[in-house]
């Protein structure tokens, strides 16, 4: 063990080499976690049932276009629980037409049930094309998140799928946390829908909607009072233009008011659509509805015909940037929820950097101070193995890009205090080889190789606790998983491997060599 | 040649008073459970109970009372308030209620703003854990510990033997209990750090008793022992010889462990006291139950192998 000196020493060489190459430039490589660098970690949940739901209505609407068009009259589709649809025809003449339309409008569907006395068919979604109108739908949301983060403009932010149904987001050093939020969070479905000005919405509040119409709020704000008032309209339920036919949209400043809008463009879908609907409904008003909320309802004077369109509201500029983004990016296909929300402010992260560094500086002088005094010239070799330890341990971490979060620096203390216990079991064996009666060289030999097992038996149990922390962890708990692992397995080189060098050095070379200071 | 010693060639009688230390940490566990009993079960942060967790800093020190006054104004049902660090800066944790965890944190920064007094503060921290995320967390922070306890007791009736395994493990327990009857004394909630830190524990402390076990195991194949020594004798002696390693180890986790909780800010305190516990009872258990553990199973193994034996020839 005392020989091949020269490959040892050029293995430790290169160690500290690739440590420094990988650290270098100094302080910039270590990835902060977000609660040492503060931002928004959030944990999405895609409510897939609902995209199932919409997609069921949708097929509805569909199969009663068929129908109608092959001169089968429908009374109603509905949708029923999460996956199912009724087709309610008129009668049940053209029964087996009417069963081949639909069979063949449908094919993501089975058929369940079919009535003929009744004229009702009954379908279910087939579950294969279920999951993967769920597995859709967190992947689009998922996209439809990273277009919004990235318009934003925030650097290195994380999105990633969690689970089945879950997604992941991190953004580091956000300023306006709330306002990110309600950017990511925001379905942002844009529909364009006439409202019914024969029903008057009070009546229509007591005695209920007619058959195809929905009621709507608009919010006001009394610019004095700053009073909130939720005002009803009656509308179609129809949807004639929605944000999937959205090309474009910036914020535009209002001439007349200086106050910001919304200007949105078409596709060439969405502008013949809108110039139709315009058209066919002049003097009517339209209602400009965000995530079922009316924004305003304006009367079509004259067919538009350019395929643009104006959402105004008394936005703020703030706000109506952050529409704009969201109309761009599209809307998500199934609304989602926050279900797990840690933000740490920039303040807060900044003190928690400076009492870690305290606390890493005083526990390392502590234990350097402690093993300097109990085993003198031996306990300063195992200092520097320590020294060389943390050096390894921010080196692996900066070569795999690891997080350093607030329990990692924790996770370094702690390292700090069993690393040097390596040595000590080592320099025990040592002293007690030595009262045996050893040699110097015999003990230093012996105190070395048997410790060694028990130095691997003591390492195996933290690593074995160490990974089951990180396999369960979330974000800060598994940074300190991840310190606390490396740290103890560079100590498995840094205490055996490099302090046996440094005592082979230090002692060997000796031709007399009578005592050791331990 | 002279050296710095903290023992000199010990011989101390642990496994003789092993009656004491059982009843020490009996004694611990026991005012531990109690007192969890008395406040109704062991406190969970908002990591597994699912809330929502405030950290405000006003611009001057505030008395709590007129931040709950401005609370109890929103209604948002049992809210807690705690000083954080100094009286310029708080938590407070509020339950999940029927509105959305955006609206609750509006609502009581509004009210904290409205309150003369107070004035609008600076919100450091929000942690919003919804109940079903809670549950789950809830759920694998139970398999971690049951996971990792397996892992060290399967490596250790590997490694040495089932009776061994078994033996650490009741350590492990013992010492997850006394950390959670300290927490629970000293008013402290269970969180993802404390949970990582009872993890760290549970790897750690089993250390010290493979040291010791290996000891065992050496002096048998070296045959130092003398003829006719029983068992209890071999751990003693055993752990006498390990005391230094077993003390010192543990002493230089503690300095570390110690500093994080005075040094390390208000959000690492909990953390690092649960640690720091961990490594006391860690070490005790080690010297103590352990090895105390495996002599009285020994014993009892043997008298009910002779009363077998007895009832066989009794038979015959």
């Amino acid at each position: 063990m005392s020989r091949h000196l020269g490959v040892r020493i050029a293995i430790v060489a290169v160690v500290v080499a690739v440590s420094l190459w990988y650290l270098y430039p100094f302080g910039k490589t270590i990835n902060l976690g977000l609660d040492l660098q503060g931002g928004i970690h959030l944990v999405l949940g895609v409510d897939v049932d609902k995209a199932l739901e919409t997609h069921v209505e949708r097929a509805g609407d569909t199969v009663r276009a068929e129908l109608q068009k092959k001169g089968i009259a429908v009374s109603r589709t509905e949708r029923r629980g999460v996956g199912d649809l009724v087709v309610q025809l008129a009668s049940g003449q053209n029964w087996d037409v009417a069963l081949q339309t639909v069979g063949d409008v449908l094919p993501a569907f089975d058929r369940k049930e079919a009535d003929q006395g009744a004229g009702r068919i009954t379908l279910a979604l087939k579950p294969r094309e279920a999951n993967e109108i769920k597995t859709l739908a967190v992947r689009q949301g998922l996209e439809t998140i990273r277009n919004r983060i990235d318009q934003f403009g925030v650097s290195e932010a994380s999105i990633q799928q969690q689970g089945e149904n879950r997604i992941l987001v991190q953004l580091p050093g956000v300023q306006d946390p709330a306002r990110a939020k309600a950017l990511i969070g925001k379905t942002a479905l844009l529909e364009f829908k006439l409202v019914d000005d024969k029903v008057d919405p009070e009546t229509a509040l007591r005695t209920g909607v007619p058959e195809g119409d929905e009621i709507l709020y608009q919010r006001r704000v009394d610019k004095q009072t700053k009073e909130e008032r939720r005002v009803p309209f009656v509308v179609q339920k129809k949807a004639y233009v929605t944000g999937r036919d959205v090309s474009g949209a910036r914020v535009s400043i209002d001439q007349n008011t200086s106050e910001p809008y919304v200007s949105v463009d078409f596709n060439a879908n969405g502008a013949r659509a809108f110039g139709d609907l315009t058209e066919a409904n002049v003097g009517r008003r339209l209602a400009i509805v965000l995530d079922g909320n009316i924004h305003s309802a304006p009367q079509i004077r004259e067919r538009i015909p350019s395929g643009r369109a104006q959402i105004t509201g008394g936005f703020t500029t703030e706000e109506a940037t952050d529409l704009a983004i969201v109309l761009r990016a599209g809307a998500l296909p199934a609304p989602v929820q926050v279900l797990e929300e840690r933000t740490v402010g920039p303040s807060l992260g900044a003190d928690s950097i400076r009492q870690g560094i305290v606390a890493i500086l005083a526990s390392t002088a502590l234990v350097f101070l402690f093993m300097l005094v109990y085993y003198r010239l031996s306990g300063f070799i195992a200092d520097v193995a320590l020294g060389l330890n943390l050096l390894l341990l921010l080196a692996t971490m900066a070569g795999f890009h690891a997080t350093l979060t607030l329990p990692g620096i924790a996770g370094i203390a702690l390292t700090i205090g069993m690393a040097v216990d390596t040595n000590i079991l080592i320099f025990e064996r040592i002293r007690e080889e030595l009262r045996a009666g050893k040699t110097v060289r015999g003990a230093i030999d012996a105190g070395f190789s048997r410790a060694f097992k028990t130095v691997i038996d003591t390492h195996v149990t933290v690593l074995v606790s160490g990974l089951i922390l990180f396999q369960f962890g979330t974000g800060p708990v598994k940074g300190f998983a991840v310190t606390l692992m490396i740290g103890i397995a560079a100590s498995l080189f840094t205490a055996v491997f490099f302090t046996r060098l440094l005592f082979d050095l230090i002692y060997m070379g000796r031709h007399k060599l009578e005592s050791l200071s331990i | 040649m002279a050296m710095f010693e903290l023992f000199h060639d010990p011989n101390y009688d642990f496994i003789g008073r092993r009656k004491w230390a059982y009843i020490i940490s009996l004694l611990f566990i026991l005012t531990g459970l109690g007192s969890m009993v008395a406040k109704g079960g062991l406190r969970y942060g908002i990591d597994f109970s699912g809330g929502t967790l405030l950290q405000v800093r006003f611009d001057k020190p505030v008395p709590v009372d007129l931040i709950r006054r401005a609370l109890e104004t929103v209604k948002m049902g049992e809210s807690v308030i705690q000083e954080f660090g100094d009286t310029r800066e708080y938590l407070l944790r509020l339950p999940l209620g029927a509105v959305s965890p955006e609206e609750v944190n509006k609502q009581a920064l509004a009210a904290l703003a409205k309150e003369p007094g107070l004035g609008a503060p600076e919100v450091r921290r929000v942690e919003f854990v919804g109940p079903q995320v809670g549950r789950d967390l809830q759920i694998q922070a139970i398999y971690a510990v049951l996971w990792s306890m397996a892992g060290i007791l399967v490596y250790i009736a590997l490694r040495f033997d089932m009776l061994g395994g078994l033996a650490s493990v009741a350590a492990i327990v013992h010492d997850v209990l006394i950390c959670l009857s300290a927490m629970s004394l000293t008013n402290r909630e269970m969180s993802l750090p404390i949970l990582a830190a009872l993890l760290t524990i549970i790897g750690y402390s089993v250390n010290d008793t493979i040291v010791a076990y290996d000891r065992v195991r050496e002096n048998r194949t070296r045959g130092s022992r003398r003829k006719g020594e029983s068992f209890a004798t071999q751990i003693n002696t055993a752990i006498n010889q390990t005391l230094s390693r077993t003390v010192l180890t543990a002493l230089t986790v503690f300095f570390t462990t110690a500093v994080l909780y005075v040094f390390g800010g208000k959000v690492l305190e909990d953390m690092a006291f649960v640690l720091t516990v961990g490594v006391v009872t860690g070490t005790f258990s080690t010297v103590y139950i352990a090895g105390s553990l495996i002599v009285d199973w020994q014993g009892w193994w043997q008298r009910w192998q002779a009363k077998k034996k007895k009832k066989v020839v009794a038979k015959a």
